[in-house]
């Protein structure tokens, strides 16, 4: 009897490898035995496709059945082989045709009654698929609006094997069935708030601005009811909108994490705000078998805020360090490596001592010196010294209220629009090198003869410098600072002024 | 004898027929020691060959075959050492599994798998 082939594809973070499925059914007494790697899931795969194929009128021979799956070192989770299995055995069976099964990528997790169940990851599957140079997918039809959002594919949804098996030429009546959907998660309120909503603390809001524009992180330190969170919620909505190529990352990530992809692509950037009780496989992700994104690569691209920063578990905090750095979140396992995008805003809230009242004129705060001290010291240097913009917020007074009603409030879409500008002047200033943004440029550029600010703007840097209150580091991190306030400034180089407020943004917070 | 001897039996006399028109020789039939039985013994070419005959009316309650577990292929395996031993000189062997599905009144289907074990 002759051999069945399909294909399927195997994610390993965003990464997919495309699985080869063979089927061969022998004379010999009836068995199904399915090798090359699979976990417990996949091993179960027996089971659904024999009974899955026997209840849509396609019934499995009464044989020996081996499918082995290719490359057979690569281990294989999960139960998205299920439809390529099935295909291969009855393409093996000679009840589709050979050919025409081992065209397309096959992906779908198959139910008892044969339909197709829709699956987690499906977009990166997809993208996968058409990177190995396949131009078919078979989907479950639950994934059809995810499989459709990548570019350059015919994706044929089917609703069950019986389906699928016509679709490859098998002669049979459709059976019509209710496709069975992914469930529908509830719709989120769209609580990103317009800026204008803010009362009170220009400065801060000024700051949200200039992190928008530069891609700088965010550190705000205040009393409760001071506003972070609200100012933290309105990041989003500062920065422009993605890019396709992000948009579709930013898609992937979210398929992966298993948050169904709806609608089309959303073009907005992503913001994450996990509980601070967060571990750090929550934050960066993890999982001994399917290895699942965590906050931080569901917030690539995006804003990742971690409200009450202190506390958080100092493990989860300073498993950021290395993504901060690299943009590049990287999961080791015993069996293989995957890599997730984690090019995020972080943007940490703070209140200045355990009962949060340390500082305030209108409160009274009992805590120690050594409890404040040790509070915020529960924020690591290595991490606070990646952070650009220290702000403290503070809490409105009446007098503040009333005259608030008078002040001009920039609106987020006028704030957009004079950040657009700003990131417009330093892509374009940026053009030649790697760097899109100022938050992300090396120091060396910025001592380069383009980089560097106007002769002699540096003076007060350069004596913070000498009297030890600020690293070379630091000394870098201002100067990026003053990059970004001069584009949202429109001026070409920046001076004295821009430097001393880089500066104020820099060491605002205590 | 009960209905489902009855039909075992039937199953057996038609997997025998269907053998010997392959050209087999039939050496024993329903050979008993204290292990067990074999169905059928026969002889093809050099090799001596081991029968189980499995027999359904239908295939409402699975296929004959997927009756065959790996416990009864052990067995069957023991036993063919056991008739081995009784008659020395056996040369090569074989385990076979033949599935006859008879319904009532209906001709009968027979599968003949070779090598099973």
């Amino acid at each position: 009897m002759a051999i069945g082939r399909a294909h399927a594809i195997s994610l390993l973070g965003l990464e997919g490898a495309v699985v080869e499925i063979e089927a061969d059914i022998s004379n010999n007494l009836p068995a199904f035995v399915l090798i090359g790697l699979p976990d417990a899931a996949l091993g179960e795969a027996r089971d659904r496709v024999r009974s899955a194929a026997g209840n849509s009128g396609l019934p499995l021979p009464s044989r020996k059945l081996t499918v082995n799956l290719s490359p057979a070192a690569l281990p294989k989770h999960g139960s998205g082989f299920d439809l390529g299995i099935a295909m291969a055995a009855l393409a093996a069976d000679g009840q589709v045709s050979t050919e025409s099964v081992a065209r397309v990528v096959h992906l779908g997790e198959l139910g008892l009654d044969g339909r197709l169940r829709p699956l987690a990851g499906i977009l990166p599957a997809v993208l996968a698929a058409v990177r190995a140079g396949f131009g078919t997918v078979v989907v479950p039809a639950g994934n059809a609006d995810e499989a459709a959002l990548v570019p350059g594919v015919r994706v044929v949804p089917v609703v069950s094997l019986r389906d699928a098996a016509i679709w490859h030429g098998a002669e049979l009546e459709p059976i019509p069935l209710e496709a069975l959907m992914p469930a529908v998660p509830m719709a989120a309120l769209d609580d990103s708030g317009d800026l204008a909503d803010v009362i009170g603390n220009p400065d801060a809001v000024e700051a949200m601005q200039v992190a928008a524009a530069g891609g700088h992180h965010v550190y705000l330190l205040g009393p409760p009811g001071a506003g972070k969170t609200m100012l933290a919620a309105r990041l989003p909505g500062l920065l422009p909108d993605l890019t396709a190529e992000e948009a579709l990352e930013v898609a992937s990530i979210r398929s992966l994490a298993g948050i169904p992809v709806r609608g089309g692509l959303s073009t907005r950037p992503p913001l994450e705000a996990p509980h601070h009780t967060a571990s750090a496989a929550a934050i960066v992700g993890g999982g001994s078998g399917v290895i699942r994104p965590g906050a931080a690569a569901r917030a690539a691209h995006g804003v990742l805020f971690l409200d009450e920063a202190p506390e958080f578990a100092p493990a989860a905090l300073d498993a950021l360090r290395q993504p901060l750095e690299s943009g590049v979140i990287a999961i080791s396992r015993a069996t293989a490596t995957a890599r997730f995008p984690a090019r995020f805003q972080l943007v940490l809230a703070a209140n200045p001592c355990p009962c949060g009242n340390s500082g305030t004129r209108d409160g009274d705060c009992r805590c120690t010196a050594m409890a404040v001290r040790r509070y915020l010291g529960r924020l690591s240097g290595p991490l606070l010294d990646r952070v650009d913009i220290r702000m403290d917020v503070h809490r409105i007074t009446a007098g503040q209220l009333r005259a608030s009603a008078e002040l001009p409030r920039l609106s987020t879409v006028a704030a957009r629009e004079r950040i657009l500008v700003a990131r417009a002047t330093a892509a374009e200033r940026l053009r030649a090198t790697p760097w899109r943004v100022n938050a992300h440029v090396a120091g060396s550029w910025l001592r380069s003869p383009v980089g560097a600010p106007a002769r002699g703007a540096t003076a007060a840097l350069d004596r913070a410098l000498e009297r030890g209150g600020i690293t070379m580091r630091g000394y870098d991190r201002v100067l990026r600072l003053a990059w970004t306030l001069c584009d949202l400034d429109g001026t070409s180089r920046p001076g004295a002024d821009h430097i001393g407020r880089a500066l104020y943004l820099r060491k605002a917070a205590r | 004898m009960a209905a489902k001897d009855e039909l075992g039996a039937r199953g057996e006399r038609l997997a025998e027929r269907h053998l010997l028109r392959q050209g087999l020789t039939l050496l024993d039939r329903n050979w008993r020691c204290p292990q067990g039985e074999i169905d059928l013994v026969l002889r093809d070419g050099d090799e001596v060959v081991f029968v189980e005959v499995k027999t359904r009316s239908s295939v409402a309650f699975g296929h004959p075959l997927e009756a065959i577990t790996a416990a009864k292929l052990a067995r069957l395996r023991r036993l063919a050492g056991a008739w081995c031993e009784a008659h020395p000189g056996a040369g090569r062997i074989r385990i076979d599994a033949v599935a006859v599905i008879a319904p009532r009144d209906l001709p009968a289907v027979i599968e003949h798998l070779e090598r099973v074990f």
